[in-house]
C-alpha cells in the first residue's frame, strides 16, 4: 500500500515518463528528495536537468515557472510548505491565475504547484496554516485537495494534464500513511470538478476537505456500530467545486455538516454552506446546517494547544450525534 | 511545442539588424520609433477626447530602446513588458489596429477587452504580455530563457523593466536564477530616472544602476537609451551572449520619459527645465540626422517614413473605432482553458 507521498511520486513519475515537457523545480527537491521526501529518488532517475534544486526564491522560482509553462514546459513546482506560497504570491494570484484570461486567451500555464499545508506537526504559526481559501478565491486557480493516496495520484496526473495553473495542497500528515483504498496501477486520471461519495448513509450529510475527510470517516464508522449512518463527501477539488453529489445527499438526509482544519472565519467551507443555501435543496433540511472549523487563530505550537486549534475526530463526532439526536 | 512555429508571420515582419547596415534597416529602425511615437500620441488624443477609459503610461521619448533591442531579436526570441508597454509591443511588431482596438475595449482587441493598455500580449510576435504589477514579468522571462534553455530553441528572453522594478525583490530573484543557470537572457532597464515620482537618486544608494550586475556575476552594461544604434550594439552584444550559453546581460539604458507617470501625473516632482532638456535629446531627430549624415535616407525618406507611421495609426484608430465592443456574454468561460478531451 503507497503512502501519499510514494502515490504523488508515483504520479510525477508517470507524467515524468509520458511527457518529456514535464519537470519538477524547487526547493531540495533534488539530492534531498524534499523536504518531506516526495521527490525521493526523482533525481537520481531523472537527472538534475527535469528535478532542478532552486535558490531559497519562490516568487523566482514561482515566476520562472509560469515563464516556461508559457513557453512550451509543464512544470511542477513544489513550495516547500504552503505558508511561504505568501513570498510568491504575485507569480500565482496576479499572473498565472490571470495570463489566460486578462491577455485575451491566446496564453496559458500549464502549472502545477504541489505545496504541503496543515498543522500537527508542532511546527507552529508560520510552518502550519490551511491557506484553502487564499486559493480558492482566486479566478483562473484550479484547487486539489487530496484526502487520500489513490485520489492523490489521479488527481495529480489530471492536474498535470491540466491546460490551466493548477494549487495542489498536500496534508502533511497524511504523507506517511497508506489510504483505505490501494493506489490503482496504470495511469488513470481523476477528473477534476468531481466530488466523491466517500460512503452513503442516510441520517447525516458530511463535507469535509483534506485531512478533515480522514477524520470524519472513523466518525462515520464509529456511529455506524450504533445505527447512525452517514454519508461522508469528499469534494476532492475546491475550484471547480462538484455540490451536486451534496444536493442529492442532503435531500435524503436532512441534515448537514461541514468540515475544515482551516479557521471559520472566511472559510473555503463557508462556500459549500452558501451555495447549499441557495438551492433548491435548502428546503430538505430538517436541521440547522453545522459548521467545524479551525479556531481564528494562528496555529500555536504547544501540542495541546495546538489540538485544540484545529476540529479533532471528538469534536467531529459530539456535533454529529448532537445534530442526528437533536433534529429529527 | 514552441508556441511562436507554424503560426503565420506578423502583418510587420522584424527587420534584424544594425539600425545603420542599410537604407531598409534605417527604415526600419525611424519606421518603429516613429510608430510608436505617433501611436502614443494618439492614445494620449483619444483620452483628452472622452474615447479611451482607464489609464494610460506612455513611453514618448523612449522610443529608441525597444526598437533598438528588438532589431536584434527573431520573432520567435519572447519578450515581457511593463505597465508602460506600448512600445515594446509595437516594437516586437504588434498589430496596431488590435492594440488600439483594445485600449478602446473592442472584441477584435488582443485581450479581447479584457486586458486593456496594461496587458497586452501577442503570441505570434513572442510577446508574453506587458504586465500592471512592477518586475512582475521578470521572473516570467526567466521562465521563459529556461524553457528555451531546456528545448534547447535556441531562444533569447528579454525582460523589459524599469528603474523602479530593480529594488523589487522580483528583480533580484530573476536576474540570480538567470545567473546561476545561464539563461538566455537580457535584463532591460529602462532607466527613466523616476519610478512614478520617485527618482533614482531617492531610490538607490548606487550611482550606476549596472553595477547591481557585478551582484550576480552577470556584465552590466550601460547605453544611451535614446540612440538606437548604441542600443542596438549592446543588445546585439547580450544577445549573442545569451545565445551562446554564457548567459544573462543587465543592460541599463538610460532615457526619459516626457509625460508624466500617468493621467494623474502633475509633475509635481520635477522641473520644467528638466524635461525641457531631455525633450532636446529627443532620439528620432537624433536618428534621422544620423542616417542622413550616413546616406542611409535621404530627408525625403525619412519625411515619406514619418508620414506612413502617421497613416498607420490613423488607420488603426479608424478602423479599431469603427470595430464591435467587447461582449461580457463570454466573460465567464473565458478564464479557463478548456481541457481537450
Amino acid at each position: 500500500m503507497l503512502t501519499m507521498a510514494e502515490a504523488v511520486r508515483e504520479a510525477m513519475s508517470i507524467a515524468f515518463d509520458e511527457r518529456p515537457e514535464v519537470f519538477l523545480l524547487g526547493e531540495d527537491v533534488g539530492i534531498y528528495g524534499g523536504a518531506f521526501g516526495v521527490s525521493g529518488d526523482m533525481y537520481h532517475r531523472y537527472g538534475s536537468e527535469r528535478v532542478l534544486d532552486t535558490p531559497i526564491a519562490e516568487l523566482g522560482i514561482v515566476g520562472a515557472a509560469v515563464g516556461a509553462a508559457l513557453s512550451g514546459m509543464r512544470p511542477i513546482v513544489e513550495i516547500q510548505f504552503s505558508d511561504f506560497t505568501a513570498q510568491a504570491m504575485d507569480q500565482i494570484a496576479n499572473q498565472a491565475a490571470k495570463i489566460h484570461f486578462m491577455l485575451g486567451g491566446a496564453l496559458h500555464v500549464p502549472m502545477v504547484l504541489r505545496t504541503p499545508q496543515g498543522s500537527g506537526t508542532g511546527a507552529a504559526a508560520q510552518h502550519s496554516q490551511n491557506l484553502e481559501p487564499w486559493f480558492a478565491s482566486v479566478p483562473g486557480l484550479k484547487v486539489v485537495v487530496p484526502s487520500n493516496p489513490a485520489d492523490a495520484k489521479g488527481l495529480l496526473l489530471a492536474a498535470i494534464d491540466d491546460p490551466n495553473p493548477v494549487i495542489f495542497l498536500e496534508h502533511k500528515l497524511l504523507y506517511k500513511i497508506p489510504g483505505r483504498d490501494p493506489v490503482p496501477e496504470g495511469s488513470e486520471r481523476i477528473p477534476l470538478g468531481v466530488a466523491k461519495v466517500v460512503r452513503e448513509g442516510k441520517d447525516l450529510t458530511i463535507v469535509a476537505t483534506g485531512i478533515m475527510v480522514n477524520k470524519s470517516y472513523e466518525v462515520c464508522e464509529k456511529l455506524a456500530a450504533e445505527g447512525i449512518s452517514v454519508t461522508l463527501i469528499d469534494p476532492r477539488t475546491l475550484s471547480p467545486l462538484d455540490m451536486q453529489p451534496v444536493y442529492e445527499s442532503v435531500e435524503k438526509t436532512g441534515r448537514l455538516m461541514v468540515v475544515q482544519e482551516g479557521p471559520a472565519h472566511a472559510g473555503f467551507i463557508n462556500e459549500v454552506i452558501a451555495q447549499m443555501a441557495g438551492s433548491s435543496s435548502f428546503g430538505s433540511l430538517i436541521a440547522p446546517i453545522k459548521r467545524l472549523a479551525g479556531m481564528n487563530i494562528p496555529i500555536p505550537y504547544a501540542p495541546q494547544l495546538e489540538k485544540a486549534a484545529v476540529p479533532q475526530i471528538e469534536d467531529i463526532e459530539a456535533a454529529a450525534r448532537e445534530i442526528v439526536k437533536n433534529w429529527r | 511545442m514552441n508556441k511562436c512555429e507554424g503560426q503565420k508571420m506578423s502583418a510587420n515582419p522584424l527587420l534584424m539588424g544594425h539600425p545603420l547596415s542599410s537604407t531598409e534597416h534605417a527604415r526600419h529602425a525611424l519606421l518603429y520609433m516613429c510608430r510608436i511615437r505617433k501611436f502614443e500620441e494618439a492614445v494620449e488624443d483619444l483620452f483628452g477626447r472622452g474615447m479611451m477609459h482607464g489609464t494610460m503610461h506612455l513611453s514618448i521619448g523612449q522610443e529608441a530602446s525597444p526598437t533598438g533591442m528588438c532589431m536584434a531579436l527573431t520573432i520567435q526570441d519572447q519578450i515581457t513588458s511593463t505597465h508602460r508597454g506600448h512600445g515594446h509591443c509595437i516594437a516586437k511588431g504588434a498589430d496596431l489596429t488590435r492594440m488600439i482596438a483594445e485600449l478602446l475595449g473592442k472584441e477584435i482587441g488582443y485581450c479581447g477587452g479584457r486586458g486593456g493598455s496594461m496587458h497586452i500580449a501577442d503570441v505570434e510576435t513572442g510577446n508574453l504580455g506587458a504586465n500592471g504589477v512592477v518586475g512582475g514579468g521578470i521572473p516570467i522571462a526567466a521562465g521563459a530563457a529556461l524553457a528555451s534553455k531546456m528545448m534547447k530553441k535556441g531562444t533569447v528572453a528579454v525582460s523589459f523593466f524599469g528603474d523602479g522594478a530593480m529594488n523589487e525583490g522580483a528583480f533580484h530573484e530573476a536576474a540570480n536564477l538567470a545567473a546561476i543557470w545561464k539563461l538566455p537572457m537580457i535584463l532591460f532597464c529602462e532607466n527613466n530616472k523616476y519610478g512614478m515620482s520617485s527618482s533614482t537618486e531617492k531610490a538607490f544608494a548606487i550611482d550606476n544602476l549596472a553595477d547591481r550586475g557585478k551582484g550576480y556575476g552577470i556584465p552590466g552594461v550601460n547605453v544611451n537609451g535614446n540612440d538606437v544604434v548604441e542600443v542596438y550594439e549592446a543588445a546585439q552584444i547580450a544577445v549573442d551572449r545569451a545565445k551562446k550559453g554564457e548567459g544573462p546581460t543587465l543592460i541599463i539604458a538610460e532615457t526619459y520619459r516626457w509625460k508624466g507617470h500617468s493621467r494623474s501625473d502633475k509633475n509635481l516632482y520635477r522641473t520644467k527645465e528638466e524635461i525641457e532638456e531631455w525633450r532636446l535629446l529627443d532620439p528620432i531627430p537624433k536618428f534621422i540626422a544620423r542616417a542622413i549624415k550616413q546616406k542611409k535616407l535621404t530627408q525625403e525618406q525619412c519625411d515619406g517614413i514619418q508620414q506612413e507611421a502617421t497613416d498607420a495609426i490613423v488607420a488603426a484608430v479608424n478602423e479599431a473605432v469603427k470595430a464591435k465592443a467587447a461582449d461580457p456574454a463570454g466573460l465567464l468561460d473565458a478564464v479557463f482553458k478548456k481541457v481537450s478531451a
